[in-house]
């Protein structure tokens, strides 16, 4: 099952300038582990050394926060897309 | 020939009626319209709370622009249920199919003590100024009298803040507190519209002031040539029915959500970086807030300012606009605002999407509401210091 993970501006120099880059797997978090085979960079500006998601991190799986829905370990049952949310402060 | 009382007659016998003891119970339903059309000299001297005047001499006219739904559920009142009856009938033959008139009319409604007031009216300056909005049945004379008694803080005169003030403005909101302790300088005129050339070097404040005073007289500008601190925040931010905000950094996003906690005063968000935008509504204790959303700010290499990073200089247009609309829809209280949703902005692929916030209930700032966080100055890492007793 393919995803789409839909990447700030931010970390787009880590995925070669895409704005969008393809992933599989059954959870968010095994998304990210099939990026990381792809894009090791990008894995390693995204999760903590532990594999966790920092807090300043925020991963959307459709339109809601995988915070509230099982963290990394959020089923994916359809292919979905996933929104890496930027906080950003700029005005 | 027929005499007027036939007419009438006629008329009533194709048409519903109702009683005021009927619709008084309904003041206030958001899916019901009061129809008041009768003149505008009556009106003024008094009305139904809420009511919507279309005279009668222009009924037929206006109404489909007014009223596009002809399920809409309407009550049409005039002084003594006649006018009302015909307009009904009319209605009716519009296609409108869901039209009463009430009986009596505003004559009857307060000689048996019902609820009434005087309209707040506009000028004849302000009629011809704001006519485009108080044609809108959402908005009305009586909504622009709102927003003319509306007050607005707007946190930076910045890329955000230049359109957000603007609008806001021109609309006629009719204090606009404006807080920002920089002077213009050339490199902000790619986005910043409210300053210009002659500006340079001003105080930003005092230029939005010539602007925006300039652009509608309507408005008093109240300017805060100052750095919003742990100190000042709640003094500045008091007094005020909302705050847009537009600050450009984290420090100040932080601060000015605790204090929005503190005050109650729904926070308008807006955030830029090159070519993204982000923006929601933080309305205390109604919806997450700011440190709902993001707990904590990036590391500083993860967040770089417009400064290090750059923007395109009609991305703050698009966004500081949508602030402004969302603004205006809390003092209206009209549709839909963006309370628990955070609308992102693509410019470069011309995307809109719409995530669902959730208010945490764990978070340091929101969760209790009668322990709102403790007003501190933020270093770049923003942790919260814990909170304190309600006091405001």
């Amino acid at each position: 099952m393919t995803h789409t993970i839909r990447l700030p501006t931010i970390l787009r120099v880590h995925a070669g300038g895409e704005a969008t880059v393809s992933a599989r797997g059954g959870t968010v978090g095994e998304a990210f582990a099939d990026l990381g085979k792809r894009y090791p960079g990008l894995v390693r500006q995204l999760l903590d050394p532990d594999g966790s998601v920092p807090v300043f991190v925020n991963v959307f799986l459709n339109d809601e926060d995988i915070r509230y829905l099982q963290g990394l370990n959020t089923p994916i049952s359809a292919p979905s897309e996933i929104i890496l949310l930027p906080s950003v402060a700029g005005g | 020939m027929l005499t007027f009382r036939d007419l009438l007659i006629r008329a009533k016998a194709q048409i519903k009626e109702v009683m005021p003891a009927d619709v008084e119970p309904r003041l206030g339903d958001p899916d019901l319209l009061l129809l008041d059309v009768r003149e505008h000299e009556e009106y003024e001297q008094g009305a139904i709370p809420g009511a919507h005047l279309i005279p009668r001499g222009l009924l037929e006219s206006s109404v489909a622009m007014q009223v596009p739904d002809p399920n809409t559920e309407i009550v049409v009142y005039c002084a003594g249920g006649a006018r009302s009856a015909l307009a009904a009938l009319s209605l009716q033959q519009l296609g409108y199919r869901n039209v009463v008139s009430m009986d009596g009319g505003f004559g009857l409604w307060k000689a048996e003590g019902r609820p009434w007031s005087e309209p707040v009216t506009l000028s004849a300056d302000q009629k011809m100024r704001y006519s485009r909005h108080t044609i809108l049945p959402e908005v009305g004379e009586e909504g622009q009298a709102k927003l003319l008694s509306s007050r607005v803080l707007l946190v930076g005169a910045g890329g955000l803040g230049s359109p957000a003030a603007l609008y806001l403005a021109a609309a006629g909101v009719g204090t606009l507190g404006v807080v920002d302790f920089d002077v213009v300088d050339a490199s902000n005129l790619q986005r910043q519209i409210l300053h210009n050339m002659d500006r340079l070097g001003h105080p930003k404040v005092e230029s939005a002031r010539e602007t925006l005073t300039a652009l509608n007289p309507d408005v008093k500008v109240e300017p805060y040539g100052q750095r919003l601190s742990a100190q000042n925040v709640l003094e500045v931010m008091s007094g005020y029915d909302l705050v847009v905000d537009g600050g450009d950094n984290f420090p100040t996003r932080y601060l000015v959500n605790d204090a929005s906690l503190h005050l109650r005063v729904p926070v308008v968000h807006g955030a830029i970086f090159r070519f993204e935008g982000q923006t929601s509504v933080f309305y205390p204790y109604q919806g997450p807030c700011y440190r709902c959303l993001f707990p904590q700010p990036p590391p500083p290499e993860l967040a770089p300012s417009c400064a290090e990073a750059g923007v395109l200089g009609v991305l703050p247009g698009i966004i500081g606009s949508i602030e402004a609309m969302e603004a205006i829809k809390i003092l209206l209280g009209i549709g839909e605002p963006l309370v628990g949703k955070l609308l992102t902005y693509d410019a470069l692929t011309q995307d809109f999407r719409t995530l669902k916030l959730r208010r945490n209930p764990d978070c340091p700032a929101c969760a209790d509401e009668s322990r709102p966080p403790a007003i501190v100055e933020y270093d770049q890492y923003c942790m919260p210091a814990g909170s304190v007793s309600r006091t405001v």
